[in-house]
């Protein structure tokens, strides 16, 4: 007979109370000093113990890059697997483990170039898993060549004379395939960044990050924009659900309004306040709009860009599996060879 | 083939034959397949021993009356073990030009030629190129016993009062010609009459017209004076038991399920659409019941990589494709190496490079399986021997990969995958064992300690408190995991994982000689030539001559005591439909003087041609 032993599933009962200490792990980081991962995983780590999740139920999937090495640096489940095939690996745990909590980690290269098509697809499938995509606009563990989000004309080893292809909008990406959380926060913003984890773990689904991400080394202040005291205070758009779209100084805020489906930059003060755009994380058709505006023309909304609660992938196939088993019972190998057609001899 | 006249009750005398062998062969749409497995059916009923040989174009509705177009269904079944689908036909049925063309060059001079009158039109005649009409020929009536039968119009005029369009009408054809064929051979209907009734519940017209049109077939048979006589084929001495017919792919994902019900872990299995894999998938869809769960995949390497995570989930993780998509896995595959995870790969192989011949058979994955991927990469390869083996073969890969915690691949192939032969039953509680040890133990815990005698390393489930662990395709440190670019570990590491793979051969059993223990030539085969082989040395051996054949189910690690029996022989040949891949194997590994003998045309060997190397061998020896 066969002998199963030690598949206990995931721990009956209550977590038990984290603190940020108990993600680190034992091994050193070997992320360049001054990197933004450092923060990102500080606040991933931090933002661990409001989960209210067993840590051994927690797995972090990676694929190969700079941020592909993260798993490593918790102190949970992990696997760092092969370029750009995190979701896909991600997918097949899912569907083997239901219930347990899984991130995928990876970059604009790993996540948008190589592995574009698995990160389509576990969106679209909506698989339950949080994604957090860390965007340098730069390959970096393979020193500096340019990525899917880096600029037109942007100079790197790979492409002296300029890059001639144009960047790629992750959240638009993932709204385009029909993602049921998009979000997208700033490295060096702690306060945002946490806050956008947690609301992004909570979701029950594929939940996608866009992180905006330093790369000190190969592409330093890509996103200056959003650093930088002064232009952060026109370039910014915090989104918040119900709340109209305003940025600006404060003595003289900007807003967003909508003409059809065009955004335009107003001055609050000139129109009248009911006709600023008031941001709505149930609407697709208004988060696509959204997910395209770009500095310097318009702000860089970052916040909740979409949500909405669908079935997942494998609660789908999961319910087929019981609905299979409560019909015609378990499956009986001895009784399935002898189905159909068969006959006797001797 | 030996015949004897034996006394019928019928009015036309029965001859009794130890085996035939047939080709229904007509368009992509007139249904051929369906008719050859209905003929298989009926001689299974018959008791005999049966090999099928379906062949079919890639393209869906290949245009009508070409001879790209062309489909066949080839059988043997006879009263003695059947191994092969035959070489040359006893009896073609040629439903149009086209499969007259393309099929008769296989028919033995005075075997039974039956051809659809009706089709051979002008039209269908340019389309195959026929400058004149063949029939006409008499000399096609002196070599073969040619039967014209207006198989369209009689199919016709039986179905006249019937509600059915000219069209629908004209469908039913190849129930016409499996009535005759029925009826030569003397099958019993009834299965086919059950089926008919089956596959057209839901319409009863077309119930009725299939059955007339099939017993109107066999009344023809009856009734024609063209037919002077009919044939029997005894039921084979096989093993007692319940059989079925069973066919290399379904004998794979019931292998599957065998291993999932033994271990009481759930299967993910992922998979891209890809000829001749796709039935792996769409059999293992239909059996939810048993924890399968099923992942139709973007890409090949997604489905690859789903069954890794599957398995770093403590499922068990399968992927399956042909030759192009087992390229696209590599990496992947690399990675359950060094990740040390359990991963089945199944990799049917068909006709190559490139996209190849989609539909064709060919064992030239060998090398891909054994080598194709970056680095040291050791997998275990394993591969079936008949449609029925592919049962046992599924199981065990399972047992391996869990056992050995080690990606093992299994090379079936197109001729196998749709193959089929009737199977003894097995009773499943005599399938060995398959342990399952999910660490739990946090003291002591490493990723990468190994149990002394397999060299696996812990399965751990993700969700075991207190062994939170992180694993990965980098380079890592023996016992701890830990990322290493230690030059002496790797190399440490890369010996490891060789031998964990070399160890797979105290699972391996004893060879088996099919033939004497020493003598002049030794056949070592593998894969779906085994029934060819088999066939080609045991004529061989009636010849008198001191020749015997291996086959070989393991091919990474080789069996243990094949060294020593390559060396009994004078000569070894190794048939291959490739270009010489496990005999370079053999020559590398052992330093013996194996030849090949090689032909890569998409087909099956021949038994025939097999027979002719030997006796090469043998008078090149002398």
């Amino acid at each position: 007979m066969s002998t199963v032993t030690g598949a206990p599933g995931a721990t009956q009962g209550g977590a038990p109370k984290y603190t940020k200490k108990d993600f680190e792990s034992d091994q050193d980081v070997r992320w360049c000093p001054g990197c933004g991962d450092y923060a990102i995983l500080s606040a991933v780590q931090k933002t661990m113990p409001d989960l209210g999740i067993p840590k051994e139920d927690i797995v972090f999937i990676s694929g190969i890059g700079c941020s592909s090495r993260f798993p490593y640096y918790m102190n949970t489940y992990g696997f760092h697997t092969i370029h750009g095939r995190a979701p896909a690996v991600a997918t097949g745990l899912k569907l083997a483990r239901p219930e347990l909590k899984v991130f995928v980690v990876t970059g604009d290269g790993d996540g948008l170039s190589i592995g574009g098509n698995h990160l389509l697809h576990v969106l679209r499938r909506n698989v339950d898993v949080t994604i957090l995509l860390f965007n340098n606009r730069i390959y970096g563990l393979t020193k500096g060549q340019y990525s899917p989000t880096s600029e037109l004309g942007k100079v790197t080893k790979s492409t002296p004379m300029g890059s001639a292809d144009r960047p790629l909008s992750p959240c638009a990406f993932a709204l385009a395939a029909g993602a049921t959380f998009v979000a997208r926060t700033v490295d060096r913003n702690i306060a945002h960044m946490e806050e956008t984890l947690k609301r992004a773990s909570a979701h029950q689904g594929a939940a996608f990050v866009e992180i905006l991400q330093n790369c000190n080394v190969y592409n330093d202040k890509a996103w200056n924009v959003l650093y930088d005291r002064e232009s952060k205070i026109m370039s910014e758009l915090r989104l918040e659900h119900g709340k109209p779209l305003l940025f600006g100084p404060v003595d003289d805020r900007r807003g967003l309004v909508l003409e059809g489906v065009r955004p335009k930059v107003v001055h609050a003060k000139d129109v009248p306040a009911e006709t600023i755009w008031v941001h709505d994380e149930t609407d697709p058709a208004t988060a696509l709009i959204l997910a395209q505006l770009w500095a310097p023309d318009y702000p860089i909304p970052v916040g909740v860009l979409a949500r909405k609660e669908e079935s997942t992938y494998e609660g789908i196939l999961v319910q087929q599996e019981q609905r299979a088993i409560s019909e015609r019972g378990p499956g009986d190998v001895a009784k399935l060879l002898m189905s159909g057609e068969t006959w006797k001899i001797g | 083939m030996s015949e004897t006249v034996a006394p019928t009750t019928a009015q036309k005398p029965r001859r009794t034959l130890t085996r035939a062998v047939i080709r229904f062969a007509g368009d992509s749409g007139d249904g051929m397949q369906v008719t050859g497995e209905q003929f298989t059916t009926e001689a299974a009923w018959a008791g005999n021993d049966i090999s099928t040989l379906p062949n079919f174009p890639a393209e869906i509705r290949a245009p009508a009356g070409t001879l790209f177009g062309v489909s066949s269904f080839q059988l043997q079944f006879g009263s003695q073990r059947v191994y092969t689908p035959g070489d040359q036909l006893d009896a073609l049925v040629a439903m149009n030009p086209a499969a007259l063309k393309v099929h008769l060059g296989d028919l033995k001079p005075g075997g039974i030629l039956i051809t659809n009158t009706a089709a051979f039109d002008q039209r269908n005649l340019d389309k195959a190129g026929y400058a004149k009409n063949p029939l006409e020929d008499t000399g096609l009536g002196e070599k073969f016993r040619l039967y014209q039968v207006d198989i369209s119009g009689m199919t016709m005029k039986a179905l006249e009062d019937l509600p059915l369009n000219a069209k629908e009408k004209e469908r039913c054809k190849n129930f016409f010609a499996l009535g005759l064929v029925s009826w030569i051979y003397t099958r019993p209907l009834d299965p086919t009459l059950d089926a008919i009734k089956k596959r057209f519940a839901k319409n009863p017209t077309f119930v009725e017209a299939n059955t007339r049109v099939l017993k109107a077939g066999h009344a023809f048979g009856e009734t024609a004076e063209m037919f002077a006589e009919h044939y029997g084929v005894e039921a084979a001495e096989m093993p007692p038991g319940t059989y079925r017919s069973m066919t290399g792919n379904r004998a794979l994902a019931w292998g599957l399920l065998a291993a999932a019900q033994r271990t009481q872990i759930p299967i993910v299995f992922g998979a891209y659409p890809i000829t001749p894999a796709s039935s792996i998938l769409e059999e293992l869809a239909l059996h939810k019941r048993f924890r399968v769960r099923t992942f139709q995949a973007e890409d090949e390497i997604a489905a690859a990589t789903a069954a890794i995570g599957a398995a770093f989930g403590g499922a068990i993780g399968i992927t399956a494709s042909s030759g192009p998509g087992i390229a696209l896995k590599g990496e992947a595959i690399g990675l359950a190496v060094t990740a040390e995870l359990p991963l089945v790969v199944f990799d049917i192989q068909r006709g190559g490079p490139s996209t190849g011949l989609p539909t064709k058979t060919e064992q030239a994955d060998l090398m891909q399986a054994l080598y194709g991927r970056n680095s040291e990469s050791p997998v275990v390869v394993i591969a079936p021997a008949t449609p029925g083996d592919c049962f046992y073969i599924a199981y065990e890969a399972v047992r391996l990969a869990i056992k050995y915690m080690v990606p093992v691949i299994v090379l079936s192939d197109g001729y196998l995958a749709n193959g089929s032969e009737p199977w003894l039953i097995p009773d499943i509680k005599t399938l060995p064992d398959i342990e399952v040890k999910f660490r739990t133990e946090p003291e002591g815990f490493f990723p990468y300690l190994r149990d002394p005698a397999t060299l696996a390393r812990p399965w751990v489930r993700p969700g075991t408190p207190g062994l939170e662990h992180r694993i990965g395709g980098i380079e890592k440190q023996d016992v701890t995991g830990n990322i290493s670019y230690d030059p002496e570990n790797h190399d440490h590491m890369v010996r490891t994982r060789a031998e964990k793979v070399r160890r797979v051969a105290q699972e391996i059993p004893p060879t088996t000689i099919n033939g004497p223990a020493t003598g002049d030539v030794l056949v070592v085969g593998w894969g779906g030539t085994c029934g060819a082989i088999t066939a080609a040395v045991e004529e061989a051996q009636m010849d008198g001559k001191a020749v015997a054949s291996v086959h070989l189910r393991y091919l990474n690690p080789l069996p243990p005591d094949l060294g020593q029996l390559l060396r009994q022989y004078r000569r070894v040949l190794v048939p291959e439909i490739n270009s010489g891949q496990l005999v370079r194997i053999l020559r590398a590994e052992y330093l013996v003087d194996a030849v090949g003998y090689n032909r890569v045309s998409g087909m099956p060997l021949a038994s025939q041609d097999i027979l002719e190397a030997i006796n090469q061998l043998l008078e090149a020896k002398q």
